[in-house]
């Protein structure tokens, strides 16, 4: 497979996740600010999401006051944010059209008619739109897409590496809403076991799509250290950390199986690496060792296998 | 002027038209409405567009689409195919004379001049014999139609004619909404082309390919018109589309990267300009291209398709000469007519077209797409004189033709169905045989009256049948 062929297949499953997360980045926040507030009012929480999306400052610069038509103007609109849902959906679908042979027809369908509804939604009016519908609309046109290479993707090269792109990219976005919550949300030690650290936390895991699902798994109350867990070490759970990562090292080993010795594996040893290093872990250690802090190697760790993935397969060894 | 309407003969409608007409005029109107939009719909579903980027608005663009297809009758058409074929060896008889010894020249037929001074023959290749002496592997053909049994051909396209993806999505688009029309007649298929196409460039392999030849379509982004094509071909011949970024030359040979490392490339079809080709050979500043491409292409380590400086065949200047080189090369009478082309570089030429503009046709020799041309019929006085200030400032620019009355076919319109000018564009493929698909892309002007067919202009395309015996 021609390396840039490969390089587009995992962007566009990057891409493709990332819309998805700027959706529900966009629902935890509109949760939030329906909450009575603590300190700086709900300006706070939503500065702290733009935070966990790495644009924060972007915001400011271009809309200074934040308010609920701006955020999501933003989050949402904005293709001057490389991460909204109209840029990720663009990229994902320019992706999908420079390598439209490498797609099933179905594929490459939901993909473009994914886009035809986006730029049908963009022409209407901001007043006949409310939060709810754009993070509906964005999670059932994704979930189209990724049905559609479920169901009719040759399982070659080409599909490990969009799902690796998925897989990679859910893993930093899990991390990064969880680091959110933590770290930003919550800046007083008081806080944490309150009603509203409850709160926040049913909102993470509604904005994970994870609320029910917790239930199940757990039973009773909702606590700090049962959430954490669910969404870092639970391998039953989608969208943890470790189930991502599992399914990115499950896909690496694919391409490995695949290539044989003449190709360099030192992503796939990287991310079994980590990985190895998050099933030796506990929740409690995790809370000892400072759940920021160990956000914050996790999230460094991806960054060095996605640079790794570069590295062995998208330069075509020269 | 009066014009050939190809569904009738005299006032009798033509028997491969019967069941179209009748199929028409069954058609309630809001049915048709219907159809038009869930083919429009179709079209942009699947992504057929071209892509005008730097216009403002929405970069994917429609080809208008003419549900009415355009019918040939087998023997209509097998002459048709002769003439192709036959033009189609005498052009590539003629680029590698012109490459070689230029007896065409020497023998006084061509003057040295239009073939040597042109800014499409290409210094860099002479001497070189491309693999089995082929320099065209894909020629489109324009061809128009002024009576039952007289067609014209209007130009060749030698190096990347385009608008095959629509001969081949028209005819999908046709029967998927239209079966029941496929069952009655008996329209020769044309979906066999991808197959002939890498038929025809695994042919064209260079001398030290010793292996099943690997073949990649070179196009020059997604940026590019017609990447829509470029894309569709390569998917359905099954070979890797790529870019000059993806393609690097190390010592004998092109290689393309992949997740696998270096693999080796044997016969590129390229849809760039040769100009673009290779920043060592061609243009330095050139970021679509492969460096060292030309000198592999030399060596026989790779075959490029079509060879670079084929465009020295379809010039505007050429053109009055291929009847010439079918009589020079094959020693056959041509069976299609070039259109009588005045070049303005001739004194007698020249008196004869300022005495006649406002009744000719006049051309741009390097120019395409529809635009820079005078249509004089068609035209103002204040036009036509404009343009003629145009023609003295650089007479040797201009070829003139007379206006053919070019032949309609009944076309969907507003409030019904009305007489629309058409032209045709078969494409022909050469590599160890010459292969002909049973159809081609008609294109039509929308516009009532235009004889102007381009896409840029306000034209449309539809289905070409060709009927079985």
């Amino acid at each position: 497979m021609l390396s840039r062929t490969a390089s587009n297949l995992f962007w566009m499953g990057r891409n493709l996740e990332r819309a998805e997360t700027a959706a529900r980045l966009l629902d935890v926040g509109q949760r939030i600010t329906l909450l009575p507030n603590t300190e700086a009012g709900y300006q706070n929480e939503w500065n702290s999401l733009l935070q966990a999306s790495g644009t924060s400052a972007l915001f400011a610069q271009k809309y200074g006051e934040i308010s609920q038509e701006n955020i999501e103007e933003f989050i949402f609109f904005d293709r001057d944010n490389p991460s909204s849902v109209a840029s990720c959906l663009e990229k994902a679908r320019e992706g999908g059209r420079i390598v439209r042979t490498a797609l099933t027809s179905q594929v490459w369908d939901a993909l473009n008619v994914s886009y035809q509804e986006l730029r049908k939604i963009e022409r209407m009016p901001r007043s006949k739109l409310d939060t709810a519908s754009l993070t509906d609309f964005t999670t059932s046109h994704t979930s189209t897409v990724r049905g559609a290479i479920n169901a009719t993707q040759l399982r070659n090269d080409g599909w490990h590496f969009m799902n690796l792109g998925y897989g990679l990219e859910r893993a930093d976005a899990t991390a990064r809403l969880l680091d959110v919550k933590y770290f930003v949300l919550l800046p007083r030690i008081e806080f944490v076991g309150s009603g509203l650290d409850t709160y926040q936390w049913q909102v993470i895991l509604r904005a994970l799509s994870a609320h029910r699902a917790y239930h199940w798994a757990y039973g009773g109350d909702i606590t700090a250290g049962q959430v954490a867990d669910f969404l870092i070490l639970n391998g039953e759970s989608p969208r943890s950390l470790i189930t991502s990562l599992y399914e990115a090292v499950w896909h690496l080993d694919g391409l490995v199986r695949r290539y044989g010795d003449g190709v360099p594996t030192s992503a796939r040893d990287k991310a079994r690496e980590v990985l190895t290093a998050l099933q030796g872990r506990q929740i409690d250690m995790i809370f000892d060792e400072g759940l920021h802090e160990f956000l914050s190697w996790f999230i460094n760790e991806l960054s060095t296998v996605s640079n790794l993935v570069h590295q062995d397969y998208l330069l075509g060894g020269v | 002027m009066t014009c050939y309407n190809e569904m009738f003969e005299g006032d009798r409608v033509r028997e491969p038209y019967a069941r179209l007409r009748e199929w028409v005029e069954t058609m309630p109107d809001d049915f048709r409405q219907m159809k038009q939009a869930e083919a429009e719909a179709l079209f942009r579903r699947i992504g057929i567009t071209f892509a005008v980027y730097g216009e403002g608005g929405d970069p994917d663009r429609l080809i208008p689409f003419d549900m009415m297809p355009r019918v040939f009758e087998q023997a209509e058409w097998r002459r048709l195919e002769r003439g192709i074929k036959q033009r189609a060896r005498a052009l590539n008889a003629f680029l590698r004379d012109v490459y070689g010894r230029g007896e065409i020249i020497r023998a006084g037929r061509i003057p040295a001049r239009l073939v040597y001074q042109n800014a499409a023959y290409e210094k860099a290749v002479v001497g070189f014999v491309p693999p089995r002496g082929v320099y065209s592997h894909i020629i489109g053909i324009d061809l128009v139609r002024t009576a039952k049994n007289e067609f014209y051909v209007l130009e060749d396209n030698c190096r990347t004619p385009s608008g095959v993806s629509y001969m081949l999505e028209n005819r999908e688009i046709m029967m998927r909404m239209f079966p029941q029309l496929f069952r009655g007649n008996r329209i020769e298929p044309v979906d066999q082309y991808p197959e002939l196409l890498r038929r025809t460039l695994e042919s064209v392999a260079p001398a030290k390919c010793s292996e099943r030849p690997t073949c990649v379509i070179l196009t020059p982004g997604h940026y590019n018109s017609a990447y829509y094509e470029h894309s569709f071909l390569a998917n359905l011949m099954g070979v890797e589309l790529v870019e000059g970024q993806d393609l690097f030359v190390d010592g004998e040979f092109c290689y393309m990267r992949t997740t696998t490392g270096p693999r080796r490339v044997d016969v590129i079809y390229r849809r760039i300009d040769d100009l673009f080709l290779d920043p060592l050979c061609f243009r330095p500043d050139s970021m679509l291209g492969v460096p060292g491409l030309m000198d592999v292409y030399r060596s026989g380590g790779v075959s490029i398709c079509s060879a670079p400086g084929a465009g020295v065949a379809d010039d505007k200047a050429i053109y009055t000469f291929v009847p010439d080189m079918v009589r020079f090369y094959l020693g056959e009478e041509p069976i299609l007519n070039n259109v009588q082309t005045w070049t303005l570089w001739k004194d007698d030429d020249y008196r004869y077209v300022m005495e006649h503009l406002p009744e000719l046709v006049v051309k741009e020799v390097h120019g395409s797409g529809g635009y820079g041309m005078l249509v004089g019929p068609k035209s103002t006085k204040e036009e036509v004189e404009a343009f003629r200030a145009k023609i003295m400032a650089n007479p040797s620019n201009y070829i003139a033709q007379p206006t053919l009355a070019l032949s309609t076919c009944p076309t969907f319109v507003e409030d019904g169905i009305a007489p629309r000018h058409v032209d045709l564009r078969p494409f022909c493929l050469c590599g160890d045989r010459i292969e002909l698909v049973p159809g081609g892309l008609t294109r039509v002007a929308l516009r009532e009256g235009s004889l102007v067919v381009n896409s840029s202009q306000g034209g449309g395309v539809k289905d070409t049948w060709v009927l079985s015996e």
